[in-house]
């Protein structure tokens, strides 16, 4: 069971208090109206899969309740970083794979 | 004494305490210390066994978790039967009934052992290439029907038993600063080491007693005292500390991400007479800021042909039932050493009075440090030269000595071998640890460990063997789990063994290759190797799945690295180059009821039960599971069947008025100054102008265009919500909205509170609906104009504050009534008693599903699945037409979703009005479609209406809509029906009934 650091209670709970959300910074356009049919057919379906880093949401279902998002590498299953909805990726530094 | 084969003295047995037990009906006598194998060792039993496919006779060959031959049942009765249990790990109590596994009518003679006689036709791959035909009723027809079933039969392992499980199994979760797994030296080193600084310390053995490879010490002084008196004070000094928690019995069996453990503890099945309510095993989930990983090495079997003979055994085994529990595994031993750890056991035996006839070393030059003492005993050594045959029908009683294959014939009664240590990286692999080969140790050691774990691998698993080595590197771990830089302690060690290298693979190669075996329990040999490695298996991975080497139970403990090196020499390349199959979770088999733990029967799945469910049971209802919901599916009266309760229950809610417990349905209370604002953004429908004290159907779809969710909205307050939801959807409609809330719209001053459990919700349906509410209720004009559908009002009821809604799910004068769960059954007997006054009935979930099919209203997961769209159900009108964007608004106008020919919920009625269809049955345009046809669509819903007096059924068709009047066809097994495609409203199309 991983434990993941949930960015709203600054503190790592176990894997089984939070659930899968999937990819992050899929950005719902603001007027989708003016979406071609091609791009709003990306925006629902097309996800990236990538074997290595990859951002995606969970919520602290059980928990604070909060959407958050996290990097996670895919091959490692090793979660480097967690933060906060509706912030930027943040970039990683060489060490983030070292450990805890 | 207990057992003719037992020494005088010494050991860690109790020779006074005699105990009893049977193997295979047979009563034998032990001693309290004894395991099952010691004991029958003691007695002279070697036959514990037949192998898997040959059903060869097999011995007893190690002492530990890594047996592959000595599988027994063992029953305690009342269910209480393990199968597949290691006779080498099961510790012995006075009355313990064992029955060896796998023969038959016995151990001694039994009728499988023919097979050995086809042993040409079973070698590797034969499943995949003997059992492949007639093909005549289909490809895998003779395999599924004739061969599978055989085999299983004939080779199958332990049996099942069929009763359930009497015992209770617990769960513990522990955090600790340092896990120590494995208690021999390293282990117990470096639990000491780590508890001087006062950590947390966790140390699991899987023996009985803690010690390890010094429980079996005879000669060997540590610190100047004997390695007993060395270790009873380690244990003391350990056990006396607060902050150390020991765990013997307790096998570590799966290492997961951030240094995650899971121990198995044994907790009775070593009790002769355990408390019934103790529960038998303890499932511990270890959280551990560092691991010291203290696994040990497992001994390699030597391969030379009919080495699998009763009585040949591994050299360490056989040291270890001398030393530690005092039994001569025979009276005349030839040791085959191609270690120097065998010259030592060697030794042990000859001062424990066996005869030791001869030590073979497959070494050209020998062993090196010990020789001189083996010599100064008077053992004769022949180096260079192998066991090239044996003799001996269920006991070894003779071994040919030699080279190639020339040899001279030396009697014996057992023969111990060691083709040297195994370093077991099983836990520290599945840690996902990676591992390299050491030329050197001719072993696969820890190399680096994987991101996120904490841990160190100490002594022989790491390939640091021999105790001092052992003491000195679990000591130091155990300080630099705990943050001491480089505090080392030197333990001094008398007379260690120095050199633990060995040989792998074949002893012989190219003789008698189909008897030579690598794996015991699945009967894989040196020929069945090479043979897949001929017929082009590179991988060793493919090469295990095609030969199934180190597939059984035992998962190839002695036998992979042989395995490996046969093959990797077949290919003549590295061991390295082959590669090395994947360690996986159990390192040993775990019972079922220690994962499962309290999670079985009742306990199993959480349920949840209405207000009102102890009402519905008292009077006999018939349940449905609905999600984790319990809800009650019809009220069957006297002896009606389902058919007759629900024909009766529809009946009288549509002539007089009945009950429905509506409290599964899901509730939210959605609160803000942008409730309406965010409603409208979610839902198809227009929230912003709905009225205080209105309600409105609401459909949810999902960004794709297609229904997810519906359920009636009410707006309690110009910034207050009543939403509900269907049973099913709850859950999954709040975390929708939370979504959305948080992450899409977060500008919205918006709150969501589940409020699903906070309201028992009682329907009241029928044209005598409000006659049975007006006695009851307080401050609430009923009137038609004052209340009228799709209104929600707050009031009292039964002296209860409720929120009452005039709605309708059934198509009749209606109303639902919300009032705080702990009123719910109180109101609901109190609304029985005026329902009662008027005739009704309570209804259940069944004649629910009746009433709104007859008037064509949808259910979300029946008429929808995912793919529907709000037009594809009639229900276009419902989207708010000057809404401007919606979850799901922007994919209506996809190509696929405004394209002609989608399926549209129609009605079907059949030809002949006595035939209820079957849902999920398919739609075509002819009857008698040719096989390959595609559908036009599929019936959602089908039921007997009793108001209308024949069957209705609701159906998704292919531009049903414009198929109204058309005959169709639902081809079924027992004949094609036609049916009438009609509009989806079976009764009181203009809606007149809900003025009652």
């Amino acid at each position: 069971m991983l434990l993941i650091h949930c960015p709203y209670c600054r503190m790592a709970r176990p894997e089984s208090e939070f659930r899968y959300g999937g990819e992050a910074h899929v950005v719902r356009p603001a007027e989708p109206a003016n979406v071609s049919d091609a791009d709003w057919a990306a925006f629902l379906y097309m996800r990236a899969n990538p074997k290595g880093i990859h951002a995606e949401r969970w919520r602290h279902v059980h928990g604070c309740g909060r959407f958050f998002n996290a990097l996670r590498n895919t091959v490692t299953d090793q979660i480097l970083r967690t933060y906060p909805a509706g912030t930027p990726q943040p970039a990683l530094d060489a060490h983030a794979e070292d450990g805890r | 004494m207990a057992g003719l084969h037992r020494t005088n003295g010494g050991g860690r047995i109790d020779r006074k305490k005699r105990l009893s037990f049977t193997f295979d009906g047979k009563s034998y006598e032990g001693v309290a210390g004894d395991t099952l194998a010691s004991a029958l060792l003691a007695n002279g039993v070697h036959l514990v066994g037949r192998s898997y496919k040959y059903h060869r006779p097999r011995g007893i060959l190690s002492a530990g978790a890594e047996e592959p031959n000595a599988l027994v049942a063992v029953d305690r009765g009342d269910g209480r039967s393990a199968p597949n249990l290691r006779a080498t790990q099961v510790e012995l109590y006075d009355g313990l009934v064992a029955e060896s596994q796998n023969r038959w009518p016995s151990l001694a003679y039994d009728v499988g052992a023919v097979n050995g006689l086809f042993s040409p036709l079973l070698a590797a791959g034969f499943y995949y290439k003997t059992f492949m035909g007639p093909r005549l009723l289909g490809s895998n027809w003779a395999w599924h029907k004739i061969y599978e079933p055989l085999i299983r039969r004939a080779a199958g392992l332990g049996k099942a038993p069929t009763q359930p499980d009497p015992d209770r199994y617990a769960n513990g979760f522990a955090h600790c600063d340092v896990l120590v797994v494995g208690a021999g030296p390293a282990g117990l080193a470096a639990a000491l080491a780590a508890a001087e600084s006062g950590a947390r310390v966790i140390l699991c053995d899987e023996q009985a007693e803690l010690g390890g490879s010094l429980l079996s010490e005879w000669s060997i002084e540590i610190d100047g005292v004997p390695a007993a008196a060395w270790l009873a004070e380690a244990v003391r000094t350990l056990a006396a500390s607060p902050r150390v928690t020991l765990l013997p019995r307790t096998q570590a069996f799966g290492y997961f991400a951030q240094n995650f453990v899971a121990l198995a503890e044994r907790l009775t099945d070593h009790l002769a007479k355990p408390e019934p309510s103790a529960p038998r095993e303890r499932l511990w989930q270890v959280r551990a800021k560092h691991v010291v990983l203290a696994t040990g090495a497992i001994e390699r079997p030597v391969v030379f042909p009919d080495n699998d003979r009763p009585g040949i055994m591994l050299a360490d085994a056989a040291r270890t039932y001398v030393n530690r529990y005092g039994v001569r595994c025979g009276s005349r031993a030839v040791v085959v050493a191609a270690c120097d750890s065998g010259y030592a056991t060697a030794l042990d035996l000859r001062r424990a009075g066996v005869d030791v006839a001869m030590i073979v070393d497959p070494r050209p030059s020998g062993g090196s440090a010990v020789s001189g003492a083996v010599k100064a005993a008077g053992i004769a050594v022949e180096t260079g030269a192998t066991v090239i045959a044996t003799r001996g029908r269920q006991r070894v009683s003779a071994v040919q000595i030699g080279r190639a294959t020339s040899g001279t014939w030396v009697r014996c009664d057992h023969v111990l071998m060691t083709g040297g240590w195994t370093p077991s990286v099983h836990l520290f692999s599945q840690s996902r640890g990676k591992l390299a080969w050491d030329e050197a140790a001719q072993a696969f050691l820890p190399a680096s460990v994987a991101p996120g774990q904490s841990q160190r691998s100490v002594g022989a698993c790491r390939g640091a063997f021999g105790i001092a080595a052992a003491l000195e590197d679990g000591f130091a771990a155990g300080g630099e789990a705990v943050g001491w830089a480089a505090r080392a302690r030197d333990f001094k060690v008398a007379s260690d063994v120095a050199d633990f290298s060995g040989v792998l693979g074949a002893s012989n190669p190219g003789a008698h290759e189909s008897k030579a075996f690598v794996d015991f329990q699945h009967d894989v040999t040196v020929r069945d190797l090479k043979l897949a490695a001929q017929e082009g298996f590179r991988s060793i991975e493919h090469v295990k799945r095609y030969t199934t080497t180190g597939m059984a139970t035992d998962q190839g403990k002695t036998s992979n690295l042989n395995a490996l090196a046969i093959v990797a020499d077949h290919l003549g390349k590295p061991v390295p180059a082959v590669g090395l199959t994947t360690f996986r979770q159990p390192y040993t088999p775990v019972t079922f009821g220690t994962i499962a733990g309290a999670s079985r029967g009742d306990l199993f799945d959480p349920v949840r039960r209405t207000p009102c469910d102890g009402w519905a049971q008292a009077v006999g209802a018939v349940f449905e599971d609905v999600g984790a919901w319990k809800r009650a599916r019809h009220f069957p009266e006297g002896s009606e069947d389902m058919h007759a309760a629900v024909a009766r229950e529809c009946r009288i809610v549509r002539s007089a008025v009945g009950m429905f417990d509506a409290s599964t349905l899901g509730k939210i209370e959605v609160v803000g100054p942008d409730a309406a604002e965010f409603l409208e953004r979610l839902y198809i429908n227009p929230f912003q102008k709905l009225g205080v004290g209105r309600c409105r159907y609401g459909v949810l779809l999902n960004e794709a265009g297609f229904i997810i969710d519906d359920g009636v909205i009410g707006r309690i307050a110009a910034d207050r919500f009543h939403v509900t939801t269907t049973t099913g959807g709850a859950a999954r409609v709040l975390n929708m909205m939370e979504d959305y809330a948080q992450t899409e719209f977060p500008e919205l001053k918006v709150w969501l509170t589940s409020t699903t459990e906070q309201w028992a919700v009682i329907a009241v349906q029928g044209p005598k609906a409000r006659e049975v509410l007006a006695p009851l209720v307080e401050g609430v004009d009923l009137d038609a104009t004052a209340f009228p559908h799709m209104s929600v009002k707050a009031g009292r009821i039964c002296d209860v504050d409720a929120r009452i809604f005039r709605v309708s799910f059934t198509g009749e004068l209606g109303f639902e009534i919300n009032v705080p769960a702990d009123y719910g059954a109180a109101v609901w007997e109190a609304v029985w008693r005026e329902v009662q006054k008027h005739g009704g009935c309570a209804y259940g979930t069944e004649s629910m599903h009746v009433l709104r099919a007859e008037k064509g209203f949808i259910i979300v997961g029946q008429e929808t699945d995912g793919t529907v769209t709000p037009d594809d159900v009639g229900l276009g009108w419902a989207i708010g037409k000057s809404k401007r964007d919606f979850v799901g608004l922007r994919s209506l106008s996809r190509p696929d979703i405004v394209r002609s020919g989608r399926k549209q919920l129609v009605g079907l009625l059949t030809a002949d009005p006595k035939l209820v269809l079957e849902e999920g049955a398919q739609v075509t345009a002819e009857a008698k479609p040719r096989v390959g046809t595609p559908a036009l669509g599929h019936v959602t819903s089908a039921y007997w209406s009793a108001k209308l007096g024949r069957s209705i059924a609701l159906a998704l068709v292919a531009d049903g809509r414009a198929r109204i009047g058309a005959r169709l066809n639902i081809p079924m097994p027992s004949g094609d029906v036609s049916v009438d495609v009609v509009a989806p409203v079976f009764l009181d199309p203009k809606g007149e009934r809900l003025n009652g």
